[in-house]
């Protein structure tokens, strides 16, 4: 039942309204609005009531473990919501004056040093919005140094084929041309199609490590060298930093940008979608060319630098400090771990997931590399499951969620086949691991015995599996009533 | 261990199964070279209890202020109801809905938050939302340009929010789009249509403008149209309720006219100012761009019994399948902010929209007329304007916000920065939480202050 079925003429949440109206009557008559929108017209109990049902029609990391490979869906405390949301806070106009704001404006310069820290690099702006805008910023950034040294020639962009496909799509809003190179049989950069890209027109490359394949690129050095030689920088992707957090930082292995997704490694929500917070990190070189606003501290006054502190910023990102009260959540999870407890998120991420591998491969799965070690997350591989019963990653997937917990990322990264992508996090229990193992192991055994069972999931959701082809042949993406 | 549950009986028995003698053997595979030593910028981890101290003495120290700033963003009032469901964790802890069979309670959202955005703004679709006002904008004028077959240039009056302006710089100056700065009128405040303004993609439409102004959307869009150019409407959602949707703009709107995108902030539905985010930003179009949409949509479809459900759809355009060829970047819709607008529209209905708009903008009038009334205040333009509105001092107006502020009043935002030509200009802004009190308080202050300024100019030596 949609909001608009609880619809009636008439009806509202009285004590949301001012209690008297205004007179709109200055207003040129052909530029007031003939018919009224059509939202509903429900109470309070009706809005109340809707939306928690629908809430319940959800999973959740509240509800359910999500084992979603390079998405890392660990515990969101809820000090941060809470705290992150005093009113206070909460109630300050982004225009206003930053004396009006020392209190905010401390936690975010401390946050900006805390991950200049963790990540190794030199400058911190927490602008961008999201791990896309993060990228875009970054790359806008390479292009801003290269163009200012004149250095125009340089209009392409490394990526490695099992990067995220928003390395891409950032690199072409940039105005840069891409070029994929190979991964190697052991998931690795393929160095000598490496040394072959590189060139005179290479902008640089960019990275994930541990990268998607849950691998650690350990020819980084080699890889660094590559690209500097060649005139290029290197841009670091930090969806996977929750693998190295405290272990290894992207400044030292020679990183010339990075991004941060707080919504994974500093465990800000994902809220369904976003919002998400996506802050870059630069080496020295590239300081100026930070995207605005950055937090200054200037002998304990804090304030928001603008065009004329750093009058060759790539510009501004958005209409005001990026997605502040996602940051603010961000540093209250980051003062409640501490120092120590950066060095743990790495530690018990990877000993969970080489757990959750090692279980599995006990218990019969293929693993995608199995010579290798897992960072914070692994792959397994369906594809003998696929040939032999015809169940596919998507059906096992589907299964696991009628066993009650979600379903891994599944055919990502593209170049391993019937892939199940799996990233257990730090915050759950063995018990939940090995909880999810059986689940595993039952499916499994359900996919060998009676393949159509697991082809037909899920069964115990709101709905069953749903036609895609169909939504998008036969678009329907507003509700239009029947008359 | 702040959330992580090990107990070290859980560790050695997941050690032994990985078959590995310590923790630090799984890191076996990074060259040791490389290893972090100690953070030393990470203060030690506090228990909740200090950092909720910390936190509550820094809120109090920004403390709450009676605020008259817009700009973009408006301090509407906030039903109690909208966060504490939006902070549900099964809203607040969810993933994005790729699993559609278990994320029903967020993709039937989103839909129905197309559906009241499309209803809201008069256009057929609506995606689930972008990252902010200007960060839609731009996608708006990269959308323009996309669909337009020639032409890579897109006028941009300069009555768009100045910040806005260069956010769309930021982030369409690498892909060779031209943006074309349009002058206002200095008398009404209006846009100014250039008599030869060449070939162009899209026309940004701001209603109401930066400067609180009407512009004449109907002229503006059939001008746009004429030239064989996208009209882009920037619009309030909260004004929406009461001025012209932009589905309608423009004489030929029952013949395919009309806006083509609209796009603004969603901020002022329902999500709190919170110093800057997050907020979200919305687009709907005409049901022929929607190929050319950037972000999730959500479509309604039926499952393998034929029951009804949702699902994200046309997934063919964004960069998780297109990757270099994606219509944007973009991954994100900011998702919990949506929940929040959604059970706003619906708390609100037509009804309240439109009285929170009527009465924001009854409140702005009333302050102007009194502010106009002191000496030294007059209004900078004489066009009729929605809900904010510039005024002119014959003073310093950096100076008198600070002694507003002094008085705990935020009187405005000084605009004569990015306006210089405007003198000494500030814009002023009412919403419904404003009480006659407290727009009598602010103009009791500032006629103190100018008068006083006036009688005893402060010593220029001073400054």
């Amino acid at each position: 039942m949609l909001i608009f079925d609880h619809s009636r003429p008439g009806r509202t949440a009285t004590a949301q309204l001012p209690a008297a109206g205004g007179s709109l009557d200055d207003l040129p008559a052909n530029l007031r609005r003939r018919d009224a929108p059509a939202l509903p017209e429900v109470s309070e109990l009706d809005v109340v009531r809707h939306y928690t049902r629908l809430s319940q029609k959800n999973f959740s990391i509240d509800t359910q473990f999500y084992p979603l490979g390079s998405c890392t869906m660990k515990y969101n405390p809820r000090a941060c919501n809470s705290l992150a949301m005093l009113p206070q806070f909460l109630a300050r106009h982004p225009a206003s004056p930053d004396e009006t704001g020392q209190g905010f404006l401390t936690s975010m310069f401390e946050l900006q040093e805390m991950l200049k820290d963790v990540t190794g690099m030199a400058g911190v702006s927490m602008a961008p919005m999201a791990g896309a805008h993060g990228e875009f910023a970054g790359v806008a950034m390479i292009r801003a140094y290269h163009d200012a040294r004149g250095d125009t020639a340089r209009r392409e962009m490394i990526v490695p084929d099992a990067a995220h496909g928003t390395n891409p799509a950032s690199a072409v809003m940039c105005g840069y041309t891409v070029k994929e190179i190979p991964t190697d049989a052991s998931g690795s950069i393929d160095l000598a199609a490496l040394r072959a890209a590189v060139g005179p027109q290479t902008a640089g490359l960019m990275l994930t490590n541990p990268s998607t394949l849950g691998v650690f690129e350990k020819t980084i050095a080699d890889i660094q060298k590559i690209v500097h030689d060649a005139g290029g920088l290197l841009y670091y992707d930090g969806a996977n930093l929750n693998a190295i957090l405290g272990k290894v930082r992207p400044g030292d292995m020679g990183f010339d940008v990075i991004h941060m997704n707080l919504h994974k490694t500093f465990s800000t929500p994902h809220g369904g979608g976003g919002p998400g917070a996506g802050p870059v990190g630069v080496a020295e070189r590239l300081l100026p060319f930070m995207p605005i606003p950055l937090v200054l501290n200037e002998n304990g006054f804090y304030r928001l630098a603008t065009e004329a502190d750093l009058p060759q910023s790539i510009g501004r990102m958005s209409a005001n400090m990026g997605n502040a009260g996602v940051l603010m959540r961000a540093y209250v999870y980051a003062r409640l771990l501490g120092r120590e407890g950066m060095h743990r998120v790495a530690e018990y991420a990877t000993l969970n997931a080489n757990y959750l591998m090692a279980r599995l491969r006990e218990a019969g799965f293929d693993l995608a590399f199995p010579e290798r070690r897992a960072s914070h997350e692994f792959i397994v591989t369906l594809k003998k499951l696929k040939d032999t019963t015809g169940v596919s990653a998507m059906d096992f997937a589907k299964r696991l969620l009628d066993y009650g917990f979600h379903a891994p990322t599944t055919y990502f990264p593209m170049l391993v086949p019937e892939c199940l992508l799996i990233e257990p996090t730090e915050t759950e229990s063995r018990e939940t691991l090995d909880g999810f193992v059986e689940a595993m192991i039952t499916i499994k055994r359900e996919a060998e015995t009676s393949p159509d069972l697991v082809k037909g999931a899920p069964y115990s959701l709101p709905v069953r599996r749903l036609d895609d082809v169909r939504a998008a042949r036969e678009l329907d993406l507003a509700y239009k009533p029947t008359a | 261990m702040p959330f992580i549950p090990h107990t070290e009986e859980d560790v050695s028995a997941m050690l032994g199964a990985i078959g590995a003698a310590s923790i630090e053997e799984l890191f076996d595979e990074i060259p040791p070279a490389l290893k972090t030593g100690k953070l030393k910028d990470v203060p030690d981890g506090l228990p909740e209890m200090a950092v909720a101290r910390l936190m509550q003495e820094r809120a109090s120290a920004d403390g709450f202020w009676s605020s008259f700033i817009g700009a973009g963003v408006y301090e509407h009032h906030i039903p109690a109801a909208i966060w504490q469901i939006t902070t549900r964790g099964e809203f607040y802890s969810a993933y994005t809905p790729y699993q559609a069979e278990a994320s029903q309670g967020t993709l039937q959202l989103i839909y129905e938050y197309q559906t009241m955005m499309t209803r809201l703004t008069g256009l057929d679709v609506s995606n689930a939302s972008l990252y902010d006002g200007a960060s839609a904008l731009a996608e708006a004028v990269l959308m323009a340009v996309r669909s337009h077959k020639t032409s890579r240039r897109v006028l941009v009056p300069k009555t768009v929010h100045p910040i806005y302006r260069r956010v769309v710089d930021t982030t369409v100056k690498n892909q060779g789009i031209e943006l074309v700065e349009l002058a206002y009128d200095p008398t009404t405040g209006h846009t100014v249509l250039p008599a030869d303004p060449g070939s162009f993609a899209g026309l940004v439409i701001p209603q109401p403008n930066f400067f609180g102004v009407l512009e004449d959307v109907h002229a503006m869009t059939d001008w746009a149209h004429d030239k064989g150019a996208l009209a882009i409407a920037l619009v309030n959602p909260t004004t929406l309720a009461v001025l012209e949707a932009p589905g309608q703009w423009g004489s030929r709107s029952n013949q395919g006219g009309g806006a083509d995108i609209a796009v603004g902030e969603g901020q002022p539905l329902g999500a709190p100012m919170a110093s800057g985010g997050p907020y979200f930003g919305f687009m709907c179009c005409r049901q022929a761009f929607v190929r050319q949409m950037p972000g999730r949509i959500v479509g309604r479809t039926v499952d393998l019994d034929g029951k009804p459900g949702f699902t994200l759809t046309l997934q063919a355009r964004e960069q998780h399948i297109r990757r270099s060829k994606a219509t944007s970047n973009i991954c994100t819709n900011q998702g919990l902010v949506v929940t929040a607008a959604t059970q706003y529209m619906a708390l609100l209905g037509p009804q309240g929209l439109a009285k929170v708009a009527s009465v924001s903008h009854a409140g702005t009038v009333a302050l102007a007329e009194k502010l106009a009334a002191i000496p030294g205040v007059t209004r900078a333009f004489t066009s009729p304007y929605f809900h904010e509105v510039v005024l002119k001092l014959n003073d310093n107006a950096r100076d008198v916000l600070r002694a507003l502020r002094a008085q705990g009043i935020l009187g405005g935002l000084d605009i004569s920065g990015w306006y210089p030509e405007l003198g000494h200009a500030i814009l002023v802004c009412v919403t419904e939480t404003k009480t006659a009190a407290d727009l009598d308080h602010y103009a009791q202050h500032m006629e103190r202050i100018l008068s006083k300024r006036r009688e005893a100019p402060p010593c220029a030596y001073k400054n």
